[in-house]
Parts: C-alpha cells; structure tokens; sequence
C-alpha cells in the first residue's frame, strides 16, 4: 500500500478505465434491506431494560440501506447491472420495507420471515444461502444498520462467502469483471480494486437516495416477494449474543459559561485540572 | 374496520413529505414576500408522476381514488407549504374530473396529459362577481356562433389565471328565460386562456401570495366546439360532480396547515424559557394545544371517511361537508393557538405561523362557508326546512 502525499491511499495499480461501464453478463444485484426505527423517532428504552420500544414507533427503512438501493438502480441504469434484489430478514412487516425497495427500483424482492431476533452472524448465513441459490454478481449492504449499529454483517457476508469486499464505499465503478471502490478511511480515502462477485458496504456519501415516484409506488404492488423461513435455508437463527441490559445515555450535566480566557485557564487548570 | 393507512397509502404520504422538505420554511417566506408562484414545488411533483394521482392510468396518471389525493394533499399542507404548496396543484389533482368522467376519448387524450407531465397548467372558472354560490345565476354568456361559442363575461377568484395555459370554463349557453330549470343551460368548456381576448387581474389579498387570485374578464373569446365537454346545458351537472371532492381535499389541506402549526407551537413550548421552566409546562398553554390535536384529528378522520364514503360509490355529501367543516374550523383554530404560544414571537414572520394562520382562513372560507354546510347539514341530514 501507498500514500499519494495527500492521504490517498491506492491499495493496487489501477487498471485503466474503460470509456463506458459494460457489464460482462447479466448481473444480479441483491440488496439486503432492514426494517428499523425511524431516524426522526426518538428512541425510548423500554421500562424492563431489555431493549427499545418499537409497538406504535414509526418503523423505516435503515438509511445506509436506501444508499444501498439507491447504488444498485444507478447501476442497472447504467446498463451494469440486469436485475435487483430486495432481501429483508424479520417479522412480517418487513415486507412494507422490500415494497420501499421496489418502488425506488428494485425487481424482485424475498423476504424470510421470523420473529426472532436475528443478529449479524444470522443474518449473514441465511444471506449466504441466498446467494448461492440467486447467484448474484453484487451484494450492496448498509454498513451498518442504525438500530444496534453492528457494522458486522456485510464483512461476515463476505468471509462466508469467501468474495472480496469494499467496506464504507462513497464510489463504485464497475469495469468489466472488475470493480473500484473508494473507501471512507480515517485518514481519507482508500481505493480498492475487487474481483467480482463481490460485497459492498455503504457509506453516506455514496449518493443520494432518490424519492419514490408514483408509478413506481404503483408498479412496486404488483412485483414479487417470495416468503420464506430461516429453516428454507438451513440456518438456526437462535440468538448467540445476549442483551445484558439496554439504558438511557446518562444526562448531560449543563456547560458553563466563562467570561474571558483568563477565567477559562484558570477554570482548565483549577477545576478541570487538565492543563 | 380497518382505520390504518395501507402500505401504499404510507408510500403516498412519506415520498410526497420527503419531496417537500425540499421547500421549506425560508422558501414559503419568501414566495409570501415576492408572490411568485411556486413552479418549482409544480414541477417537481409532475416530475415524480403525483400530478396525475387521479387520471386513469390510459391517459397517463395513476388512477387512484380521492382517499390517495387526500392523503397527498395533507402532507403537501403539512410540510409548511400550506394551502401555498396545496393550491399550486389543486387543480391538477380532480379539477379535470369532469374531463375525466364526460370528456370523448379525443379529449382526454389531447388535454390530460399535458397537465399530467407539468406542460400545461389550467384554472376554473365558475364564481362570479354577482353569483357566489348561487352558481345557476351566473352571467357569463358562451354564445355559439357555427363551430365555435364566443364568451363574454367575467368571473371571480379564479385561482392561478396568471400563470395558466387553460381554463375550464362554466358558461351559460342558453339563456334562463329560454329553460325550464335554471340548472339547465349551462355549459363546461376546457379550453385555451387567450389573453388577447381575456383579461386577468389579480386580487391582492390576505394570505397566500404565492398562489394568485383574479378577476378574469372574457371580451370575445372563441372556444372551438370540439372544446366542449358533454352536452351542451349539461354543464352545472358536470361541476356538481367534483363538488364533494374538492371539499374532501380542501379539509385534508386544512388538516395539514393546522398540523404543522401545531408542530411548531409545540416544538416552541418545549423550547421556550420563562421564569426557569419550559412554558409548556404550563396547563395554560399546554391544554389548548391537546384540544387542538383532538380536533385535528377528528377532522382528518372525518375527511378520510368522506374519502372512503366516494370511493365506494357511496353518497359522500353530508361527510364531505362536515369533514371540509370541521378541518376548516380546527385548522384556523390550531393556528391561531399557535401564534398565540408564540406570544410576541408568533407575530413576527420569521417564526411563520402567523403566515399559517393567514393562509388557514382559505379553507375555512373556501369553497362553501361554514354557515352554508351548517345549512346543508340541517336540511339534509336532519331534515329541517330550508332557511334561505
């Protein structure tokens, strides 16, 4: 690995870059997406500790998700891709966030029911045997879900699968076979070049997810989902992580307001004992 | 009974919202300070296909019922938009439902989908200067010369005139000594707004800058037959037809502007200060709000069940008027409450409920006073004798 001088790190050469994005053969896309509680909700913990309170709460779908859908229209836009997706993994209601996903663009979608809670390590089997079944050339997830803020089920995806992957994407290019991706990194930005088929996370500034148009909320009644069960496709999805408890952040103590720097120094040195 | 929304119904209600944010508070303040009309809201909903919520999916639109469009027409309302953002589509949404319903196959094919695809923009005209709601009195001349009928007349707060390309004129073609009833002879005609032969001058007026209103002076128009909708004298039967509609959508509109000032009256009580407690702590300030949402609400609840009632085929009339009622008198309530949360702070129009609260006078009253539907529902529903 290498650093341009401006904290850009180019992970392999780069292959030179064709004039148009041509898709070597028709290409699935799929696109796990999560039923979470809304980002405009205001989280209240349940009175028992076990979790957070989700009866009578605005349910949508995860933002990185909707980028995650939003990439893979792009792309079957452009011609890269030929078909799409929408997988969503929980109760019955997730269907509701498969039907968001058909009408932004999405084809098909397969919803696999359960009411267990289905963590990360659960999610990624039953997505593996999924893609095995659908062969897709593409699997676009969130990078993290923001309800429990995981961040784990795209990497164990791919370690499953043994495909490559391009964690915290804000640009995909597909060449041919191939595909560069431009990573979120905390010194900047990485590019990497995979192979595909390969696995893709999504970071916020990887697009702009478009609103759903009327027709296409029209058109996405009429497009299928198949129904199916943790047990269809040979996993257990018997919780491996136990939730000791869940708490409110402890409050805020209120700031104070200090009149001159003399009087911050002194309340840094004195007080805070910091300096 | 079921009362929740379907998921396509939700689908309606949070795309047309997230398209809205798009225009907020400061874009609304400032149509309310230059009164330009908001075409960029106009063009963005016929971009996403939402203009032709209600024309059958043959001519280009959608087909879905006035539940949908009642649902669209709330979240417009609702974003701060108000009857600004709502009334800058109206007529989009059912105005042409007479076209719909009684237009040849040639016409809808020639004049939905312009209007569908943003191209076109239309208004209505029917009230007149000397005829409010006494429509069949209506003065308006279409005198039919060969192939073509020549207007002369004038009409009354025609809505968007200054910026339309079409009008759907309601014009009497036979004159009422020359008909049985005085519903007869009236015709309904969709046809270009001429400006060489019409004169639009607009009515400055309360609230809502943004969304023009006019006098509209006919001197020779010429309107070819094939402009004609249905028969000819059949015309204040066509209208009757969307009377029920247009008040369902104009309750989800008030419903919508008493909604979001209800938001930012509450949002200001948790926020606000005065003597080391938020003043929403207060019962004074925080039971009328309460009250507020109650009525809010029962109107919306209303206003969907008028919704349902016309879907089905039902008669929607008595619900229709009481939802357009209701919503109109809790809209006005709700943002009077919130200027006056507010306290000096509502009066300013930077906070912009004041402007809700001037905008929220149009459903209360527009298309029918309240006294009127007060009227409709004494003799119709109760049976009492007419008053008037």
């Amino acid at each position: 690995m290498r650093t341009n001088g401006r904290g850009l790190f180019l992970a392999t050469v780069e292959r030179p870059a064709l004039i148009q994005e041509t898709a070597r053969q028709p290409m699935k896309i799929l696109v796990p997406v999560k039923r979470v509680v809304d980002y405009n909700v205001k989280v209240r913990v349940k009175s028992d500790g076990t979790g957070v309170e989700t009866a009578g709460v605005k349910m949508s779908m995860n933002p990185f998700d909707e980028i995650a859908v939003e990439e893979a229209v792009r792309l079957k836009e452009k011609g890269a891709a030929t078909e799409i997706i929408a997988v969503s993994l929980g109760v019955a209601a997730c269907q509701e966030t498969i039907r968001t996903a058909l009408a932004m663009g999405a084809d098909r979608g397969i919803l696999v029911e359960s009411d267990v809670d289905l963590q990360p390590l659960a999610v990624a089997k039953m997505l593996k045997a999924i893609a095995e079944k659908e062969q897709p050339g593409l699997i676009i997830l969130g990078k993290q879900a923001i309800d429990d803020d995981m961040s784990a089920t795209g990497q164990m995806l791919a370690a499953l699968l043994g495909w490559s992957q391009g964690t915290f994407a804000s640009k995909v290019t597909i060449e041919g076979d191939s595909m560069t991706v431009i990573r979120e990194v905390d010194g900047g930005l990485e590019t990497v070049v995979l192979n595909l088929p390969a696995i893709i996370t999504t970071d916020l500034r990887l697009n702009e997810p478009r609103y759903a148009s009327l027709p296409n909320i029209m058109k996405a009644r009429k497009k299928p989902i198949d129904t199916m069960k943790p047990a269809d496709l040979g996993v257990d999805p018997t919780p491996r992580l136990t939730v000791v408890k869940v708490e409110e952040p402890a409050k805020r103590q209120a700031g104070k307001k200090v009149g001159s720097v003399a009087e911050l120094v002194e309340k840094l040195r004195n007080e805070a004992k910091v300096i | 009974m079921d009362f929740a929304l379907s998921p396509e119904q939700e689908s309606i209600r949070d795309a047309v919202a997230k398209l809205c944010e798009r225009f907020d508070d400061a874009y609304w303040l400032a149509r309310d300070a230059d009164g330009a009309f908001p075409n960029e809201l106009h063009q963005a909903l016929a971009a996403e296909g939402f203009l032709g919520m209600c024309i059958p999916q043959e001519y280009g639109g959608s087909g879905l019922g006035i539940t949908e469009a009642a649902i669209m027409m709330q979240a417009i309302a609702q974003s701060g938009a108000c009857m600004s953002g709502a009334s800058a589509v109206h007529m989009n949404i059912f105005g042409l439902n007479p076209v719909v319903v009684f237009g040849t196959h040639e016409q809808k094919t020639r004049m939905l989908p312009p209007l569908i695809a943003g191209r076109e923009k239309s208004c209505f005209g029917v009230t007149e200067p000397d005829t409010g709601l006494d429509t069949t009195r209506l003065k308006t001349r279409a005198e039919r010369r060969g192939d073509r009928y020549v207007v002369n007349g004038q009409k009354i707060w025609t809505s968007t005139a200054q910026v339309a390309d079409k009008i759907l004129l309601l014009a009497r073609t036979t004159p009422l000594e020359g008909v049985r009833k005085k519903t007869e002879g009236l015709s309904l005609f969709y046809t270009t707004l001429d400006r060489t032969k019409v004169e639009v001058r607009r009515i400055e007026k309360m609230g809502r800058k943004a969304v023009d209103s006019n006098q509209v002076f006919f001197d020779g128009l010429e309107i070819p037959i094939e402009d004609r909708i249905g028969e000819e004298g059949r015309g204040f039967e066509y209208i009757l037809h969307g009377m029920n509609p247009e008040r369902i959508l104009i309750a989800a509109e008030a419903v919508g502007v008493g909604m979001v000032a209800l938001e930012k009256a509450t949002a200001y009580a948790k926020e606000r200060r005065v003597f080391g407690r938020p003043i929403g702590q207060n019962q004074g300030i925080q039971h009328p709000l309460a009250e507020n949402w109650m009525e809010l609400e029962a109107a919306r609840l209303m206003t969907m069940n008028a919704a349902w009632l016309y879907d089905r085929g039902d008669n929607a009339g008595a619900a229709a008027n009481a939802a357009k009622y209701l919503a109109g008198e809790a809209g006005f309530k709700a943002c009077t409450q919130a200027v006056m949360t507010h306290g000096g702070m509502g009066y300013a129009k930077e906070y912009h409920v004041e402007r809700y609260l001037r905008e929220s006078l149009i459903p209360r009253i527009a298309p029918i006073s309240p006294q009127l539907v007060l009227c409709y529902i004494a003799e119709r529903v109760l049976g009492l004798p007419k008053s008037y």
